[in-house]
């Protein structure tokens, strides 16, 4: 009886001392969990806080999960801010946004070591410079996936093997692509292949010059394509109404079709692809950081990686999920890249915020906001 | 009793103070909420964002003007918006009129109510739904290529396109259109119509001379509707609209509250259909619309 409540008074300790980031941290990280603060509040992409796994995790944690959907990373970006930052404690950040939290200060940095399933990640997703700077770690890894190039196969009887094919007035009305302004970088990967005096060598690491090819390459898109995506739901119905016949699109995106019973296929293209990475990420004012850390190790399991990647097409990030997703469905393993060998996912140009300063110490690049003004204008 | 019977006396002998008590929550309320809004709109308009950390510098300029004035897609945009107003409303006059005249001056009394529900009826049910419910009909395998398909026409292809924005908008906004020109038309007195005839009008030149004019303050005040909803709508661009049917609000939407965060920006672009607005309301002011309303 004595030793449980000595427990328990160390327990309540730590939990005081880690919001106070005094003692019980090491260069400001906390070092241990203490017990949850009974509430944590989310921004997630649609269907990120599925109650499958989070009904479980409030049940063992005791934690309640408020869950706010966010529709595109800008509006999460825009959300984490709001009222000041502190009104939402942690957000399933993408690449594209991750950076701008971490250098927006709107976040802060991890304990991995408090995190049991990130020992067991795929190296690159340990560290990926989409959330780790410096060294630190600005949120934990979750789910990964690539930009995939979609057919409708009644429509189109030879796979397209280049990325070409979107820009291919051969099949004007016929095209789809994201209206996200990351997709620039999309444009970027083709030219670095199909242009090379342009010197493209990193698809966000553009100067005047390779930014202002890139463009002209999208603006003369726009009158081939059919419409600019938002929700993969949209492109689900452009493809089952046959509106579309090819298209950018995700793995989930094929999944959900063949499943409508769609003739459609995917192919990453010979010029390679470029792909997402999601992070959890950990507001820099958050109230709730036990909740918080509670939900990074239990997200990390192989079991939730597995649930959440076969529920949403996505890819793991820890290695040993592979068999709870064939339990879930046989061979979604291998489909979704989730054992394929390393090189697989270095071919992958995963998404990151563009940033002025490119490491050529000229600072010369076109940063995210150039990005979505030429984005804007292109398409519009 | 006596501080009440002092206070109606106050107020018998100063008629003006009963109205500024009667007024002053509501224009309160009016000044905080809703001009206060805008001019704080306005005055962002002026500002910038850092673009690294994209906060909000206030420092004042007008680049985010210049921007939208040199720039040849903006300007596309801008164009297209107040394009696809006009045509809306010119489309929807030329559709309510004869029907408002129907409802006003030849339907009896029993199929007038019958009337005034089917052009309500529309209304009760979400805007997002009916115009989900025009994007199945204008989809490629949609209703109408369906149709056109069995009578052996060619398909029409007119999804997420220009034109399948004009067709909404015009739907969508008809009855806004309806009710001011049937108000305006049902109180032209029968006498008007009798004097014309009695003085040698025939039909044609009575609707011309006598009906049309006493008339259009009614179709000017609907297309202030008309006008300014397709104006400032974002949502049918989005759902029914393709490659290259980006509207004003889209681009408040997409640089202010989603991409970059780049409010200023936004609120400057929002600027352009309240000017817009301003100049059309003075115009259909001078018309004596706004007796119509």
């Amino acid at each position: 009886m004595k030793r449980i409540r000595i427990v328990a008074l160390a327990a309540v300790a730590t939990a005081l001392a880690i919001p106070a980031s005094g003692a019980g941290s090491s260069g400001g990280l906390p070092t241990a969990v203490g017990p949850g603060e009974g509430k944590l509040t989310m921004i997630a992409w649609e269907g990120y806080l599925d109650p499958k796994w989070v009904k479980p995790f409030e049940k063992q944690s005791g934690c309640k999960v408020q869950a706010k959907y966010a529709g595109s990373s800008d509006e999460m970006v825009t959300l984490m801010r709001s009222g000041g930052g502190g009104q939402y404690d942690m957000v399933s950040a993408s690449g594209d946004a991750s950076l701008r939290l971490i250098y927006g200060k709107d976040v802060q940095p991890v304990n991995v070591n408090l995190v049991p399933g990130w020992k067991r990640f795929f190296q690159a997703f340990q560290n990926p410079p989409n959330n780790t700077v410096d060294g630190k770690h600005y949120g934990i890894s979750l789910q990964w996936g690539p930009n995939t190039l979609m057919y409708n196969t009644k429509k189109i009887a030879s796979a397209p093997k280049s990325w070409s094919a979107l820009y291919d007035p051969k099949y004007k009305g016929r095209i789809t692509v994201p209206n996200n302004p990351i997709q620039i970088a999309d444009a970027a990967l083709y030219l670095s292949k199909t242009q090379p005096s342009l010197g493209i060598k990193d698809p966000y690491e553009l100067n005047q010059k390779q930014f202002d090819a890139t463009i002209d390459l999208i603006k003369k898109q726009r009158p081939l394509v059919k419409k600019y995506w938002t929700l993969a739901s949209d492109e689900i119905s452009l493809f089952k109404n046959g509106d579309t016949w090819l298209g950018a699109s995700w793995p989930f995106t094929t999944g959900s079709l063949l499943a409508a019973k769609v003739p459609v296929k995917e192919v990453i293209p010979k010029e390679g692809a470029t792909g997402w990475l999601d992070t959890w990420m950990l507001s820099a004012k958050t109230k709730h950081p036990n909740c918080a850390y509670r939900w990074y190790a239990y997200i990390s399991t192989p079991k939730v990686q597995g649930q959440q990647a076969v529920t949403w097409g996505e890819t793991p990030v820890n290695k040993l999920a592979c068999p709870a997703m064939n339990r879930l469905a046989k061979g979604s393993c291998t489909a979704y890249h989730a054992n394929a060998p390393e090189s697989y996912y270095r071919s992958i140009k995963f998404w990151k915020t563009p940033l002025a300063d490119c490491g050529n110490g000229k600072k010369d690049c076109m940063d995210y906001t150039k990005w979505v003004s030429a984005w804007n204008q292109a398409i519009s | 009793m006596h501080l009440g019977r002092r206070l109606s006396g106050v107020f018998w002998r100063r008629p003006w103070l009963r109205g500024v008590l009667l007024l002053l929550p509501p224009l309160a309320w009016f000044l905080l909420l809703y001009v206060a809004a805008l001019a704080v709109l306005f005055a962002s308009a002026f500002w910038t964002v850092d673009p690294f950390t994209t906060k909000v510098v206030h420092t004042w300029n007008v680049d985010n003007f210049r921007e939208i004035v040199t720039s040849v897609e903006w300007r596309r945009v801008v164009l297209r918006t107040i394009g696809i107003a006009a045509a809306v409303t010119v489309t929807d006059a030329i559709l309510a009129f004869p029907f408002a005249y129907y409802m006003a001056r030849i339907a009896s009394p029993r199929v007038r109510p019958f009337l005034f529900v089917l052009v309500l009826l529309p209304l009760w049910s979400s805007y997002l739904v009916r115009v989900y419910a025009w994007k199945v009909i204008l989809a490629q395998d949609g209703i109408l290529n369906w149709s056109l398909g069995k009578l052996g026409l060619p398909d029409a292809n007119l999804g997420y396109s220009v034109t399948a924005m004009w067709i909404v908008f015009s739907y969508i906004w008809l009855p806004f259109m309806i009710l001011p020109v049937y108000a305006s038309l049902e109180r032209i007195p029968h006498s008007y119509l009798e004097a014309s005839r009695d003085l040698g009008a025939k039909g044609w030149t009575t609707f011309r001379r006598v009906v049309l004019p006493l008339a259009l303050p009614g179709v000017v005040a609907g297309s202030i509707f008309t006008f300014s909803l397709t104006l400032g709508d974002y949502i049918t661009p989005t759902l029914v609209g393709g490659a290259g049917s980006t509207f004003i609000g889209n681009i408040v939407y997409s640089t202010g509250l989603g991409v970059a965060g780049n409010l200023p920006f936004a609120a400057a672009f929002a600027t352009i259909p309240l000017l817009t607005m301003a100049i059309y309301l003075v115009l259909a002011w001078r018309t004596g619309a706004f007796e119509a309303l």
